[in-house]
């Protein structure tokens, strides 16, 4: 016998709910039988992973912190893939974002003033903007993929942030190490709860939720997505042009990128390092399709990689397990998310094989 | 006759260099000419020189190790099969998710190997190689792998161009609905071209364990997944012309370190840029009329084939 | 059981801090954070020796923690800080990249010691550490000139940090004390571990004539490129013997564990104070690894006797005359550079072949 797959003509909404937590239970398991084997107590391991992030004020708001560019950037990614425009370079956005805005900061010094922050969050969307500007351009202009072009911009961007903090850019007091001197205070986002470092971006990144499901649902340009996304003959029937819907995803998802990258440094890291982010616009593009390119779905879903990240943390201090141990649960959650679903857009069926000796 | 040398060990040096680089894309090439786009190389090469590194260990014969290597990299790549093309999950994200597994996965299970060193594979074969003069030393230095590398284009080109069955493959590449009315076997043939990738990487990362650098460290294939996934683009899907984006890649590489030596300042940050923004070009060469970039790229890249629709 | 775990870490936050004073009663609480994976070899492994060290020391007294691969940037101050409220007594950041972020959690836990390792900004309660990685280097650039025949040496580099550039320098002086005519080819790989592009470094050095290779990177690839083309090498950070047998010289290592001892010993004690502590052969921070079979006995007397002279003073590897890459005198004859000059090094010496 063997399995066939029949499409469903409406996504089976039960399980849509389902797909996830069943996810989750099963990589749960794999965890834990992981653990045992490798001579931990699987329930004590498992709660340093899963719950003991969360046992304190800081610790939410470490959580907060560390879903925040992961939400953003999966955002502007997740409504991309719903008009079928593929950024996959939100980490190149996200360095150029943080190069240009911590570039104002760096600029102006200790003379700014009320306007260095605002002026510092525009320049960062404007840098992310740019950076996938390149892209819509090379896509409607050339015809060349935007998949390949913003992964060849991601590396790009890396090696321009190495260049500026190890030459042009770099702390005249610092010793010949690769960094810039610190944003001054003036320069850093506001902290939301004192004594943590959850800061404004986290707002930023709650706000673009809303405005995302507006965006897909409701206005006009969602529509025009849609239809853009589905079936490309019957948008250009309808009057929508494809080349519009490419630029609009592009600048978008390159914007929040930006917006994100811009947040990494005038907020927890608070100047510009040769590497500034552990691979958020990657994570991004995973966390957008687990949390089923809706964004309140990604919500949870950044939330949920955040916690794995902060769990790996605790798993080696109470546990003595090595950080791979994470990798290896985070790949098999995001495996098992990408299996299941599966079960929402198809009824799957076991076909009895016909026999071939009878 | 030094000059001679040292032209020659800069030849090979570059040669070893793109090795890794020329079997992973190769792989790669073919899962993509039959339309399955998998960014997973990085991990799959990782978790291919984890297992090649401990099978050499364990059996103390390098050869079991490219061997376990290569079947290593297609069991991911059967696990990459199973979900994008079984269960039809977004190519894209499963990927990554593959990378990300292979990471971790490779480190944990190589975490005790680590401090293993081993005998690679041109000291093995050539156990003369310490003591030979600078002129026979650099060619006893291409080892079987380097000769592969040289080989293994000219046979999947000949295969994608000369044989029933790479035409087939290109076919299902190209457009899977007609593949398919044709009576081909879409998702079969795919399945086929992907584990034939998974191999190839799972060989080029036991070329890193177990040839070029004999040992294993986390991480230690640094990057040249990615690089591999660009060259396959640089390349226009093109067998020859990967090899030539592999070679221009070492070179340049090679290049700066030997101008670094002399003296010479070159920026290595910009000079790191150059494999991507000439693939950009590249890429915006063959793309800018259609007619070109239907004989060129796979039309059907990364597109999910749903018989029934 | 659940329940009362669960109970446990309902507590605030602060429970971390107060368990302070019942833990004096208790094993102290120490915390290490490391910037790589601990590996086999390398830097971040020297510091797990410390930590070792630390354990076999003081046994039950002590209660030692890590982290490993924690990324230089906001990750960090994360890790740092739940090491601080987890109630770890003394903070151990081993990585130049984890200063800013030390910093700002060491002033959120004023009671809490912290060592950071390479940096330059201290407080009431952080503390700086580093070795004097060049003295091991200047004795290792004199052997590594005895032991050549083309007197080209090469050494491959990660960052031009002053750290790496100290190292480079005070190489080639060594190598210039025994042969004036010494020149040491340098090439950067701008990362601390790529074992790949390590060894394509390595390979063109080779071509280039140099017939001694020695690294500041965090692999063990140089050590083994050494022994597959039976070119000798100098390693650094661990002893690499077991990579190259028959032709790994020595190795600069970083011995962290009587300093590590030591400080945790003065927490307990309470005479613990910040400052800054940049050892050297002198205080068994800066080590040579056993050397080679293929060193003679003069060479070995002769590096013997040089490290004497450097643990008591009567030698500094950076006294002058010393001359620019452009032959431009840099330090006077008679001359030293002073401990700030060193650290702030940002050029190369006469007999380098190099740009910073």
């Amino acid at each position: 016998m063997r399995l066939s797959l029949e499409p469903r003509t409406s996504p089976w909404p039960l399980m849509s709910a389902l797909a996830p937590l069943l996810a989750v239970a099963l990589a749960t398991l794999g965890a834990g039988i992981l653990f045992a084997l490798m001579g931990r107590d699987p329930l004590a391991a498992l709660h340093a992973l899963f719950l003991s992030p969360l046992d304190s004020v800081n610790g939410l708001a470490e959580l907060a912190l560390k879903a925040t560019p992961l939400l953003l950037c999966a955002i502007g990614i997740a409504i991309g893939v719903r008009a079928n425009v593929w950024n996959i370079g939100a980490e190149g956005q996200f360095i150029i974002g943080a190069i240009c805005g911590g570039g104002v900061a760096l600029y102006f010094g200790p003379d700014g003033g009320w306007w260095l922050l605002p002026l510092m969050l525009l320049a960062g969307v404007a840098g992310g903007m740019a950076w996938a500007a390149v892209a819509a351009f090379l896509r409607t202009r050339f015809n060349a993929h935007e998949i390949l072009v913003t992964l060849m911009l991601s590396y790009t961007a890396v090696q321009v942030l190495g260049w500026l903090v190890h030459g042009p850019w770099q702390d005249p007091e610092g010793f010949n190490f690769p960094q810039t001197p610190l944003f001054e205070p003036g320069a850093l986002l506001p902290v939301l709860i004192e004594g943590t470092r959850v800061n404004l971006g986290a707002v930023f990144a709650l706000l673009s939720v809303p405005l995302g499901s507006l965006l897909l649902g409701r206005m006009m340009v969602g529509f025009r997505i849609r239809v853009v996304g589905l079936a490309p003959g019957a948008a250009r029937y309808a009057g929508f042009s494809e080349a519009g819907t490419v630029w609009f995803c592009l600048l978008l998802s390159g914007g929040l990128a930006g917006l994100a990258g811009i947040c990494e440094v005038a907020g927890p890291i608070g100047q510009l390092l040769p590497v500034i982010s552990p691979g958020y616009g990657f994570a991004a593009i995973i966390v957008a399709f687990l949390g089923r390119l809706h964004p309140v779905g990604i919500l949870f879903a950044a939330l949920l990689m955040a916690l794995l990240y902060l769990g790996g943390e605790g798993l080696q201090i109470s546990q003595q397990l090595p950080l791979a141990v994470t990798g290896v649960i985070q790949g098999m959650l995001l495996f098992f998310l990408l299996g299941a679903d599966v079960f929402i857009g198809y009824r799957v069926r076991i076909v009895p094989r016909t026999p071939r000796h009878a | 006759m030094h000059d001679a040398a040292m032209l020659l060990a800069v030849l090979v040096a570059t040669l070893r260099a793109a090795t890794p680089l020329v079997l992973a894309g190769l792989g790669e090439l073919v899962a993509e000419r039959a339309g399955v786009l998998n960014l997973g190389l990085e991990g799959m090469m990782l978790v291919g020189a984890v297992t090649g590194f401990i099978a050499a260990v364990a059996t103390g014969n390098l050869a079991w190790g490219l061997l376990a290597a290569m079947l290593a990299g297609a069991a991911m790549a059967a696990a990459f099969a199973f979900l994008t093309l079984g269960l039809r999950a977004n190519q894209v994200a499963t990927g990554l998710a593959l990378t990300i597994f292979g990471v971790g996965f490779s480190a944990l299970v190589g975490n005790s190997y680590q401090s293993q060193p081993i005998q690679g594979l041109a000291t093995t074969l050539f156990p003369e190689l310490s003591t030979a003069g600078p002129l026979l030393q650099q060619v006893l230095l291409i080892d079987p792998l380097v000769w592969l590398s040289l080989v293994a284009p000219v046979l999947v080109h000949r295969f994608l161009y000369r044989s029933r069955a790479g035409l087939i493959l290109r076919a299902v590449g190209e457009s899977h609905d007609v593949a398919h009315a044709f009576g081909y076997h879409v998702i079969r043939i795919r399945v086929l071209a992907t584990l034939f990738g998974g191999a190839m990487s799972g060989l080029a990362g036991a070329y890193l364990s177990l040839a070029y650098t004999p040992m294993w460290t986390e991480n230690m294939v640094a990057g040249r997944g990615w690089i591999a996934l660009a060259l396959v683009v640089f390349s226009t899907w093109k067998p020859g012309w990967l090899v030539v984006g592999a070679w221009l890649f070492g070179f340049v590489t090679i290049a700066g370190f030997q101008a670094e030596a002399l003296g010479l300042s070159v920026s290595p940050q910009l000079l790191a840029t150059l494999p991507y923004l000439s693939t950009i070009i590249v890429l915006v060469l063959i793309s800018r009329d259609r007619v070109r970039l239907k004989l060129n790229a796979p039309a059907a890249l990364g597109k999910p084939f749903n018989p029934a629709a | 059981m659940l329940l009362s775990r669960r109970t446990l870490l309902l507590a605030p936050p602060a429970a971390g801090l107060a368990a302070r004073t019942a833990a004096a009663a208790g094993p102290m609480k120490v915390g290490f954070v490391y910037v790589s994976p601990i590996g086999d070899a390398g830097w971040s492994f020297q510091h797990e020796l410390g930590r070792r060290a630390v354990d076999a020391a003081l046994g039950s007294a002590v209660k030692t923690v890590y982290v490993e691969n924690v990324e230089e940037g906001a990750d960090a101050e994360r890790v740092i800080r739940k090491l601080a409220s987890d109630g770890n007594e003394l903070i151990f950041a081993t990585s130049f990249g984890y200063m800013n972020p030390t910093l700002k959690v060491a002033q959120q836990f004023p009671k809490i010691r912290f060592e950071h390792a390479t940096g330059y900004k201290r407080a009431a309660n952080v503390a700086t550490y580093s070795a004097r990685f060049y003295e091991g280097r200047y004795v290792a650039g004199m052997i590594a000139a005895r032991m050549s025949k083309t007197g080209i040496m090469g050494d491959v580099a990660a960052f031009p940090i002053p750290e790496v550039v100290q190292g480079i320098n005070a190489f080639t002086l060594g190598a210039r004390s025994v042969n004036p005519k010494a020149q040491v080819k340098v090439v950067w790989t701008s990362s601390w571990f790529d074992p790949g592009k390590e060894r394509a470094a390595a390979d063109v050095l080779i071509a280039q004539g140099a017939d001694v290779i020695t690294h500041h990177t965090d692999s063990t690839a140089i050590a083994q490129v050494g022994e597959e083309k039976g070119v000798f090498t100098v390693a650094y950070n661990s002893d690499m013997a077991k990579y190259g047998p028959k032709t790994c010289l020595t190795a600069v290592t970083h011995v962290w564990g009587d300093y590590y001892v030591g400080r945790v010993k003065a927490a307990m004690a309470g005479t613990w104070t910040s400052g800054d502590t940049w050892g050297g052969f002198k205080d068994g921070m800066v080590k040579l690894a056993p050397y080679n079979a293929a060193v003679p006995d003069a060479v070995r007397q002769e590096a013997a006797a040089k490290i004497a002279q450097i643990a008591d003073g009567s030698l500094k590897p950076f006294q002058g005359p010393i001359m620019d890459q452009s032959g431009k005198p840099k330090v006077a004859a008679g001359a030293a550079m002073s401990d700030k000059e060193i650290a702030e090094m940002k050029w190369f010496v006469e007999g380098v072949q190099g740009k910073i």
